[in-house]
Order: C-alpha cells, then structure tokens, then sequence
C-alpha cells in the first residue's frame, strides 16, 4: 500500500516485493481471482435463466415482451463508450496526462448515471404495470409462473445494476485520488483494478442484452 | 528498498487501438440487434446473437482489460472461471434434461 501519497513519482512499493513491477503485477492477479468470483456469481444466475428458459418458453416469450430493447441498445452503447472512457482514463494516467485522465473518469461515471437512469424508467414501467417478481407479481399474465421471469429479470439487472453504482463509486474514489496528485505513470494500480472491475460490469451487460432483449 | 530502476514494463496499448475497438463494439452491437429484430433466423437467433455477444466480450477482454498484454497466467486464472462457469451449465443441464417424469405408485 503506498504510505506516500502526494507523490506519484516516488511510489514505495512494499519491502516484500522484488520491485514495483512485481507488486502492480500482484494486485493485478489478486483483481483477476476476484473477477473469476464475479463470472461465477452472475454466470450462475445465467445458468439458471437458460434452465428454466428451455422448461418453460412460452412463459420466457412472455415475459421478454415486456422489455424495451431500444432501451436495452442504448444502456449498451453507453457502458461500451464508459469502457472505452475506463480505458482512456488509465491510458492518460500512463501517459502522465493528470487532467485528461480525470475527465475520462468522470465521463465513465457519467456513463454510469446515464444507464441507470435509463434504468430507472425500464423498472418504474413495469411497476406501474405491476410486473414484480415472484410473490409480489400484481400484474396480467398469460402463463401461470409468469412472476418466475421477472424472478430473473430483477435479481440478473438489479445485481448488474448495484454493480454499476458500485463501480461508479470505486471511479469517484480513484478520480478523487487522481485530483489529489496521487497517481501517475510509476503508481496507478488502483485505478488499473477499477477499471478492471467496470469492464467486468460492461461485460456482464454485452451478454445481458441479448439474452434478455434480443433472445427472450 | 526503494527501486533506483525502474523498470517500466508496463505496456501502454495505443489510443488507436482503443478507439477501434471501440467502433468494432459499436459496429458489433448494431449487428446483434440487426440479427435479432430485422431479419428472421429462426432457431439460429440465439446462437448467432451469443456468438456476437462473445466475440464482444472477446474483444473487450483482450483490449480494454489489456488481457492480450498480460501473464499466461492470468489469462488462464480468468478462464478457469468461464471453465467452471460451462461445467456447472452442462451438468445442470444434463441433470434436468434426463429427469424422466414419475407418478407416484402409493
């Protein structure tokens, strides 16, 4: 952990370390297991929704007519442009580039209100039409466990969505950082695990997408 | 304990690269939606629309997550969890689809 914080020039890397290389290597791995906890973790939801999907397709068919994928489009056009800001910003901090750095981020979390917003209009409709999962299901269906899909639906796009907050949460703390003169070319690795965490989020959703607009 | 020489490793992937990338995704989500609403493909929707959707995620971890540029090893630490992901699908899977339908005799 670096104790020395107002100069990113003279990073002092942990005494167990072989150099500075090695221990931004190591935190990289360490953000890399936690990714594969993060396939798991949404990845069992999906296997879930393939599951039930092919005992039940009509009820899928159903339920996927009720979301807008023009809506679903643009939330995936903008995490793609926050991945490429993601990206950018750890470039320009690469670069020694402080204040283009800071813009990028904040253009990711920017991103990242934009598709929550979008977001909340996807959810406040289908409340309004009373589609809420589960036991709380109010609404018409045509299929009896119709309230099964929106079961998927809120606990796949709520988990997906909390990670968007989180994640821009973790950006506002590294841009924060990043204004305090923290980081530079020798010392980023927070912001290079940030930003592999928001890319994982972007991730989840370019399969989201499909399969819950496109597919059905 | 302070390292007098640098050694700066650290790749920086160029802001073209980045900005192709970039347009392929676009190029490619266009494509998905395409694919799925504007043409008819049948039962061939679904597995084209993953296809897509993996050469994404391809594109997004080898560029922007920099996997290209990476270790062996955290490549391969990052696929164990795909891996596991497709086993804990087909054991699932097989699972429910060799369930044969019993009434009970009592």
């Amino acid at each position: 952990m670096s104790t020395d914080k107002a100069h990113s020039g003279k990073h002092h890397f942990a005494h167990h370390f072989k150099s500075a290389l090695h221990e931004f290597e190591t935190a990289k791995q360490g953000i890399w297991l936690f990714m594969v906890t993060e396939i798991l973790m949404f990845g069992g939801l999906f296997v879930g929704y393939f599951i039930y999907h092919s005992k039940y397709p009509e009820m899928f068919t159903e339920g996927a007519s009720y979301l807008d994928y023009k809506m679903g489009f643009i939330n995936t056009l903008v995490l793609i442009f926050s991945s490429f800001t993601m990206a950018l910003g750890i470039y320009f901090l690469q670069k020694g580039q402080q204040k283009k750095a800071i813009m990028a981020l904040a253009t990711t979390i920017l991103c990242g209100a934009i598709f929550m917003v979008v977001k909340y209009f996807e959810y406040s409709h289908k409340f309004h039409l009373g589609l809420l999962p589960g036991k709380f299901f109010a609404g018409e269906a045509v299929n009896a466990n119709l309230p099964l899909y929106f079961g998927f639906y809120y606990c796949m796009t709520g988990l997906h969505g909390t990670h968007v907050l989180i994640g821009m949460g973790l950006i506002t703390w590294v841009m924060i950082r990043t204004m305090k003169g923290e980081f530079g070319p020798e010392y980023y690795t927070p912001v290079e695990g940030v930003g592999i965490f928001w890319h994982i989020v972007d991730l989840i959703w370019i399969y989201l997408f499909p399969l819950l607009y496109l597919i059905g | 304990m302070a390292n007098h020489t640098e050694e700066h490793q650290h790749h920086i992937t160029p802001f073209t690269v980045y900005n192709k990338v970039f347009w392929a995704l676009i190029a490619l989500t266009l494509l998905t939606v395409y694919t799925a609403k504007f043409i008819h493909l049948g039962a061939l929707a679904a597995p084209v629309a993953v296809l897509i959707a993996t050469t994404k995620a391809m594109l997004v971890m080898a560029y922007f997550m920099h996997l290209k540029y990476e270790s062996n090893l955290n490549r391969i630490i990052f696929g164990t969890g795909f891996f596991f992901l497709a086993l804990l699908y087909i054991i699932c899977a097989i699972d429910v689809g060799t369930r044969i339908l019993e009434k009970s005799t009592l």
